[in-house]
């Protein structure tokens, strides 16, 4: 007997990872399939890890990189 | 990132069989590499690269059976100790969002965390001579990165425990939303199932939501919240998270669980909102 519901969806991120072995993988599969509820959540574990990956990128500031530039053309200057 | 330089890189390419030795003259500039029953070709460039050779060799017919591009970091150290400035660029370019990132979660504010970032770096430039290790680069400024901040974390007075499993405040999943084992019918099943998210056209990260994502992420516990943002705002692997932050790979898994979790909790939080005014 596969998971139940409250069972799978603590395994969603292993299914994701690729870390269930075979067997279990299986299952997990078999069970979301016949089951309404569980295919709309891991939809939406997708749907949140999708959006975390097209977040905008943290800048550091243009002036602070110019300054790192600067600082490591002179080290590479330096005999 | 526009007007970002890439570091490095380099490709490797399997492909089902041997190639032959005249198939093989074709790709002369590429490095070949036979194994049973496959042969690995690589190269150095990039996806572009690695896309004009899977294209001949998909006109050859040959099958292709693995494709990977990573930093060339042989190339990257010795064009960095010879003070290639583009390579330095290149590198920053690519580490600065996840280094701010992860600095932010150690100082609590942002200004402090460019700081901290930039220290970090005047830290490589200054260890440059000395680094002798090569795929172990990233792990290298990361751990200059987390002396850094901690270091910084510690003069603001700010406690960042990275004690990986401990930091947990309760499944988000209120359990309540299942039926306990003992119910007649529907045994743990969902009592309140999730209820599907109108999201709209321009997706998930269009004005609010992107809002109720990113208050999510700064919620969480530090570990989680160092995990999910190298993971998976950052798109890290998970042997490089691993080595950035000390975790074991199955302590990194539930870290990466938890904050996802509540992360999609956030958001169902905000639909529900959303749906009951609406009603």
């Amino acid at each position: 007997m596969g998971p139940r519901c409250r069972e799978l969806v603590e395994l969603v991120t292993e299914y994701l990872e690729e870390a269930l072995s075979p067997a279990d993988r299986r299952a997990f599969q078999a069970h979301v399939r016949g089951c309404d509820d569980c295919r709309v959540y891991l939809g939406q574990m997708r749907e949140t890890i999708d959006a975390l990956g097209e977040l905008p990128p943290a800048r550091l500031p243009d002036a602070a990189r110019e300054e790192l530039l600067a600082r490591f053309r002179s080290w590479s200057a330096r005999a | 990132m526009e007007g970002a330089t890439r570091p490095p890189e380099r490709y490797r390419i399997v492909v089902r069989g041997r190639l032959s030795e005249r198939l093989g003259s074709a790709f002369a500039q590429l490095r070949l590499e036979r194994r049973p029953g496959r042969t690995v070709l690589s190269g150095s460039g990039g996806r572009a690269a690695a896309q004009r050779v899977l294209d001949r060799l998909c006109d050859l017919g040959l099958e292709v059976i693995g494709v990977d591009v990573f930093a060339d970091y042989d190339r990257l150290v010795a064009a960095l100790k010879s003070g290639d400035e583009t390579a330095f660029a290149g590198l920053m370019d690519a580490y600065n969002s996840s280094l701010l990132r992860v600095a932010t979660i150690y100082v609590g504010s942002r200004a402090v965390a460019e700081e901290v970032v930039q220290e970090t770096w005047l830290g490589v430039v200054r260890g440059l001579d000395r680094f002798e290790g090569r795929s172990s680069l990233k792990t290298w400024i990361f751990k200059i990165l987390t002396n850094t901040a901690s270091t910084r974390g510690a003069r603001e007075r700010r406690c960042v425990p990275f004690s990986s499993l401990t930091d947990d405040d309760g499944s988000p999943l209120d359990p309540d939303r299942f039926f306990g084992s003992d119910h007649d019918r529907y045994p743990g099943h969902w009592s309140v199932g999730p209820t599907p998210w109108e999201t709209p056209e321009e997706g998930l990260l269009a004005g609010e939501t992107r809002e109720v994502i990113l208050s999510a992420i700064d919620a969480l516990p530090p570990s989680q919240r160092a995990v999910i943002s190298l993971r998976d705002v950052e798109g890290w692997s998970s042997a490089d998270v691993c080595d950035a932050l000390e975790l074991s790979e199955g302590n990194q898994r539930v870290l990466l669980h938890r904050a996802r979790t509540k992360v999609r909790c956030a958001l169902e939080g905000y639909y529900d909102a959303v749906e009951l005014t609406a009603a």
